[in-house]
């Protein structure tokens, strides 16, 4: 038993971490709730490995390897990485799952290089899907799954702006049929597990970054002549952010060693809610510390802390995975 | 990265072998009354003749040499089979360790036999009517005679004192010391001439504390533990231990969360306490993930462990009012809920305030200026 990261997944986060911090990815989240879908970014993440992580070798991928993609899911919501990346993920589940070997050829060594966006309705067994799909213009595939069929989908319109300016969220109608029977509906169980898995590292990592520029801030502003991180309120409010964000890593990685066992999903529904939830208790935090600068939209900051609230229900509700955790426990 | 216990599953194995053929078939009387106590005292000589009072000591002294991976299994067994509190934790997990980094062999040979034997029981004295959660406030005095020191003063709030045979703490030997110099770490014994117990109720009248008063109390030169003036030093060791895994493992909270989950069950499953029955289970699984997580790094945790104890002693209170929601108006009423409810009441409290540990965070973790 040895429940830390080795030195090699060490390594792999700490080289996402300068690639994106080289990247700046303020501007780039800018730009793309903008409306400019540069690729510049994604093509270094798949170049760094990070797409392959959900695809197996046979397909020119390195996975699976859910300890890496969560290592590197946290990463990417440290830098609040836009776009549709954990769908194209859950996609490569959902490929894998189905088992057609033909569709498989046709995407997922595309996807793991990073020359296939693909986005999806998040394939929810318990909830009602409002079927949405991230950022489905951009996608170079959008997959919609109902039942024991999966469609190819198209947006429809224009998308519905989330409080996160990078997120837009299109309603997808089905377009063509993919595949269909039981095969299906078990890959979209699997391909929903992993996404909420993907989106509960992300969650922990925008809460990681919230914690780490808040810390920082506080300890710089000044008022009455102090700064106010002397303030035993203000350090009350931080010490509350790491506890939560401290218990809410071990379940997200708990959940990751657990892949491929009957307690997955499970163990998937608790990390999303600990990790959502901290991450959503760290951006009101950030909030409330930073004051009327924090409440601005021009304050990088803010990315985090609007990304925080809409990861909160992305990927299922942390009361609709309450639900479910419930029900396997029975 | 991995949670593979299969090099422990043997030890699990025979702990829960030997819980399930010993652990009373109905539940001792509550620890914190006199019989209670005695019955509480007679299960560790029999744990203690197992060697499994305290399986992380080495053999020499009653233990059994177990990893800490061993005894985070130990516990969980342990609460899974609804075996009895411990009445000799204060010695098990906050002298003893004490002892293992200060004492002399000779302390090692002569205090931790009995202990895990179940022969002595062990009191805290950490506080004073005037140091509380400030215990470098702390009054009572060690003064040196020829063979030994003599105590005088008054601590409070020691637990288990009621019943127990003898106790530990800081005293201030260098009368003209401040703060966190001049104290010295000593044990003592509960029924020497001089020390007066008088029990205290806590919110449910029950005697789980006391008020020691001392008045020229003998002990002898051995039973200083570490460097005499050096006791902050060596009771900041322990209060790393109390904070951190070894006062309230992991086993404690799954085996009560999954009793919470049964209870809610037998109550109708009521949707409206679902959620909350969820969120004491996630983290009670959360907090025994964290505890693998912990025994698997190579470094020290040091004040890391203040998070462990805000987290174990909120998720005490939430779990017991969860217990007590679902029972609805059978909720106040004495049985081993209400017990347990009682007693997670304290734990925000005891080993230094959350408000205190929360400082520890923001300034020694986090970095906030002080």
């Amino acid at each position: 038993m040895k429940f830390v990261l080795d030195a090699e997944q060490r390594l792999f986060g700490e080289t996402l971490h300068k690639l994106l911090t080289e990247a700046g990815t303020p501007g780039v989240i800018r730009s793309w709730a903008a409306g400019e879908h540069d690729r510049t970014l994604w093509t270094a993440l798949a170049q760094a490995g990070v797409f392959a992580l959900a695809v197996p070798e046979r397909h020119d991928g390195a996975g699976p390897r859910p300890i890496e993609l969560v290592t590197a899911m946290v990463e990417l919501g440290r830098h609040a990485v836009p776009g549709p990346v954990v769908e194209t993920l859950a996609a490569a589940a959902l490929f894998e799952g189905v088992g057609d070997e033909e569709l498989s050829a046709e995407w997922l060594p595309r996807l793991a290089a990073g020359h296939a966006v693909v986005s999806l309705v998040p394939p929810s067994a318990e909830e009602a899907p409002p079927c949405r799909a991230l950022d489905a213009d951009v996608a170079d595939l959008v997959l919609l799954t109902e039942g024991e069929g999966l469609w190819s989908a198209r947006p429809e319109g224009t998308p519905r702006r989330s409080i996160d300016p990078a997120r837009r969220l299109f309603t997808v109608t089905p377009a063509a049929p993919l595949a269909s029977g039981p095969a299906v509906r078990e890959a979209a169980a699997a391909a929903y597990d992993l996404g909420t898995l993907a989106c509960a590292a992300q969650s922990l990592g925008v809460g990681r970054a919230l914690l780490d520029i808040t810390v920082a801030y506080a300890g710089t502003r000044r008022q009455f002549g102090r700064s106010i991180g002397e303030f035993q309120a203000v350090k009350h409010h931080l010490a509350n952010a790491f506890t939560g964000l401290e218990f809410a890593r071990p379940l997200v990685y708990g959940a990751a060693v657990s892949a491929g066992s009957p307690e997955f999903a499970r163990d998937v529904s608790a990390a999303k809610v600990a990790a959502s939830d901290a991450a959503y208790v760290t951006a009101r935090i950030a909030l409330q510390v930073h004051g009327a600068i924090g409440y601005t939209d021009e304050y990088d900051p803010s990315l985090w802390i609007r990304k925080a609230v809409a990861l909160h229900s992305a990927w299922g509700s942390p009361a609709n995975h309450r639900a479910r955790l419930m029900k396997a426990l029975s | 990265m991995d949670l593979d216990l299969s090099s422990v599953e043997a030890f699990r194995a025979e702990v829960r072998d030997w819980l399930a053929r010993n652990v009373p078939a109905t539940p001792l009387p509550s620890l914190e009354t006199e019989k209670g106590f005695a019955a509480h005292r007679e299960w560790e000589r029999r744990l203690g003749a197992a060697r499994l009072s305290a399986v992380s000591w080495p053999e020499a002294y009653g233990g059994r040499g177990a990893s800490p991976l061993e005894w985070l299994v130990f516990e969980e067994e342990y609460y899974a089979a609804g075996a009895p509190g411990r009445v000799s934790q204060n010695g098990v997990n906050l002298l003893a360790p004490t002892l293992f980094a200060h004492g002399t062999p000779e302390q090692l040979a002569r205090v931790l036999p009995p202990m895990a034997a179940g022969e002595v029981i062990w009191a805290q004295a950490w506080s004073e009517p005037g140091a509380g959660s400030d215990l470098a406030a702390l009054r009572a005095t060690a003064t040196r005679t020829d063979d030994g020191w003599r105590l005088n003063g008054q601590k409070t709030w020691s637990s288990r004192a009621a019943f127990a045979d003898r106790g530990f703490g800081l005293f201030r030997s260098d009368p003209a010391s401040e703060r966190h110099r001049g104290l010295t770490y000593l044990m003592f014994p509960l029924d020497a001439d001089g020390v007066t117990v008088r029990p205290i109720g806590r919110l449910d009248g029950k005697p789980a504390f006391a008020e020691l008063f001392f008045d020229d109390v003998f002990v002898p030169g051995d039973d200083v533990i570490g460097e005499v003036g050096q006791g902050w030093k060596a009771a900041m060791s322990t209060a790393g231990n109390e904070r951190g895994l070894t006062l309230r493992s992991p086993g404690r909270f799954l085996a009560a969360a999954e009793r919470l989950v049964a209870l809610w069950r037998e109550h109708g499953a009521d949707p409206l306490l679902r959620d909350r029955v969820a969120d004491v289970w996630i983290k009670a699984r959360a907090y025994r993930l964290k505890g693998f997580e912990t025994i698997s790094r190579s470094d020290d945790i040091g004040a890391e462990s203040s998070v462990n104890k805000i987290f174990w002693s909120e998720l005490d209170v939430e779990l017991h009012e969860t217990a007590l929601d679902i029972l609805g108006a059978e909720g106040e009423l004495e049985g081993d809920w209400l017990e347990g409810y009682v007693f997670s009441l304290a734990g925000p409290i005891y080993a230094g305030t959350n408000e205190i540990q929360r400082n520890v965070i923001a300034e020694r973790v986090l970095g906030l200026p002080r």
